[in-house]
């Protein structure tokens, strides 16, 4: 049990290499609920450039599985978080949908939306997150969410293509941590009534104890749920008021990567990058019917091709036969052990209490039921193709 | 009576007769998190002191575990397979993972006593 070989497989698990590379090279970031983790006795690791919780005391099972019964908060404040700002919202919806291939010109007031930022060649640079505002004296901004990992490369990329009349403006001075779970709804009503008017994938500012947050219910574990954001010098106090509620406690990275598992999303840097395409990935469905018809997005005749004529290979459940856990880099065969692709997320689910993966295969296996192999220390173990998500998203719609 | 040897690797060696029983250490399970899958050799396999001897994952990562000693695997917990998890609660008793018939009695003197151990793991944490 050597340590490094321990400390290398979570490498594995939680970062890409250039993560890794870029958390030796540079001393790490804290985020604004920094001292909350150490004093919660949380266990810290980089990621993502910041020191983060990976899980506190009660250890990631019983993380995963009190979010999936109660409430879960989890600091996530090491995303990138900004505002596309232009004169009026078809100016800013245009901008950005020259980058990404959803519908952003039709968000409604508060509408929430899943894209990616796109490659020349349709390639996924980043997912993220974007929120019209409710407001319309608001109209030309929208709220976007990107990754921790990638958040400078995108803004780079975006402010390089965006027109003279529409800006990005980061707002790193503010923190954002989600709170998830069966639960989460009647804990922030106790703090802030208007919570329950929410919808999934809606987003409104509002006060939460007094404290100013830009709040959306949604989320990356499968459950009901609320990403807020706060200034930074408030955060730990709303994240004090959360945890002092008895259905809350705090949740590492260690369950939000189990749980999002289950929930069948993809993590970026792992299943889905530069080298995979939305349809590639699965996520046809976060590309709206006038894009398909119009394009206008980077990538649009690969996307075009895909969409009429299939990919060569898709993004699929697993779900492993055995009790064995086939991770990151397994090769997935058929079983004559012909190689057909590779899992890109693999390891166990906490709720549905099985090993549970995903992966890329030629799409000739990639029906539901297919029977392949997975090797695992050179051992082939039987698997089939599964339907996502492993745990039923319950989402208040 | 027996004594119990440890490597640097967290693995332990508890010594009845000419027989060891191998497992991982308290530390090692706390480092581990939540154990959900253990592979076991074969009985009657042999295995080489510094050999891969089981596998152990827990949620996030899976870990190879060393032979402490060498011998031949005489006889694994089967238990294990059905409660991984006893490997968290119960690492030095019921959470053992093989026993090996020792080859060479000489190879325990290389091995850490408790004290040295303890000593270690402070050292490391």
């Amino acid at each position: 049990m050597a340590k490094p070989a321990m400390a290398s497989h979570v490498h594995l698990t939680l970062w890409t290499n250039e993560d890794f590379m870029a958390d030796i090279g540079e001393s790490l970031l804290q985020t604004p609920l920094h001292a909350q983790h150490v004093a919660a006795g949380a266990r810290m690791v980089p990621f993502g450039g910041y020191d983060m919780p990976v899980q506190y005391p009660t250890g990631i099972l019983n993380e995963h599985l009190w979010t999936r019964e109660n409430a879960g908060i989890f600091d996530v404040s090491h995303m990138g978080q900004a505002w596309l700002v232009g004169p009026d919202h078809e100016t800013t919806a245009r901008a950005l949908e020259k980058l990404v291939p959803a519908d952003m010109l039709g968000l409604k007031h508060g509408q929430q939306r899943y894209t990616q930022l796109l490659t020349d060649e349709g390639g996924i640079i980043d997912d993220l997150m974007v929120t019209r505002p409710v407001d319309p004296a608001m109209d030309g901004k929208l709220f976007l969410i990107v990754n921790a990992g990638t958040k400078e490369g995108d803004y780079l990329h975006m402010a390089a293509r965006l027109p003279a009349d529409v800006r990005l403006e980061r707002t790193d001075d503010h923190a954002l941590m989600a709170l998830q779970g069966p639960k989460a709804c009647e804990v922030l009503a106790r703090l802030a009534p208007e919570a329950t008017e929410m919808t999934f994938m809606t987003g409104r500012f509002m006060e939460i104890a007094g404290i100013p947050a830009h709040v959306s219910r949604s989320g990356y574990t499968g459950e009901d749920g609320y990403e807020i954001s706060v200034p930074d010098e408030r955060a730990a106090e709303l994240w004090d008021r959360l945890t002092a509620d008895e259905a809350v406690k705090p949740i590492g990275l260690g369950a939000r990567d189990s749980l999002r598992l289950e929930a069948g999303y993809c993590l970026y840097g792992h299943d889905i990058d530069t080298r995979t395409s939305p349809i590639e990935a699965a996520l046809n469905w976060s590309i709206q019917k006038r894009r398909r018809e119009e394009g206008g997005f980077p990538g649009f005749d690969r996307i075009k091709g895909e969409l009429t004529n299939g990919t060569a290979r898709k993004r699929v459940g697993i779900q492993p036969e055995g009790r064995a856990p086939a991770r990151e880099g397994s090769v997935i065969a058929t079983p004559d052990g012909r190689e057909i692709g590779v899992v890109t997320s693999g390891g166990f689910g906490p709720s549905v209490q099985t090993p549970v993966a995903m992966g890329y295969v030629a799409t000739e296996f990639a029906a539901v039921g297919t029977d392949i192999h997975l090797i695992v220390r050179g051992k082939a173990l039987p698997a089939k193709v599964a339907a996502l998500p492993f745990s039923p998203h319950r989402y208040k719609r | 009576m027996s004594t119990t040897r440890y490597t640097k690797d967290h693995e332990y060696v508890r010594v009845e007769g000419d027989t060891g029983i191998v497992g991982i250490t308290d530390y090692a399970q706390s480092q581990l998190g939540d154990v959900v899958y253990v592979e076991l050799p074969a009985v009657g396999k042999a295995v080489e002191k510094g050999g891969e001897a089981a596998v152990v994952e827990s949620v996030k990562a899976a870990s190879e575990v060393y032979a402490p000693v060498s011998g031949e695997v005489v006889e694994v917990n089967g238990d294990l397979e059905a409660a991984p998890a006893t490997i968290n609660e119960d690492p030095a008793g019921k959470g053992w993972f093989i026993k090996i018939k020792l080859k060479d009695a000489g190879e325990l003197d290389a091995l850490m006593s408790q004290e040295d151990y303890d000593a270690y793991v402070k050292s490391i944490s």
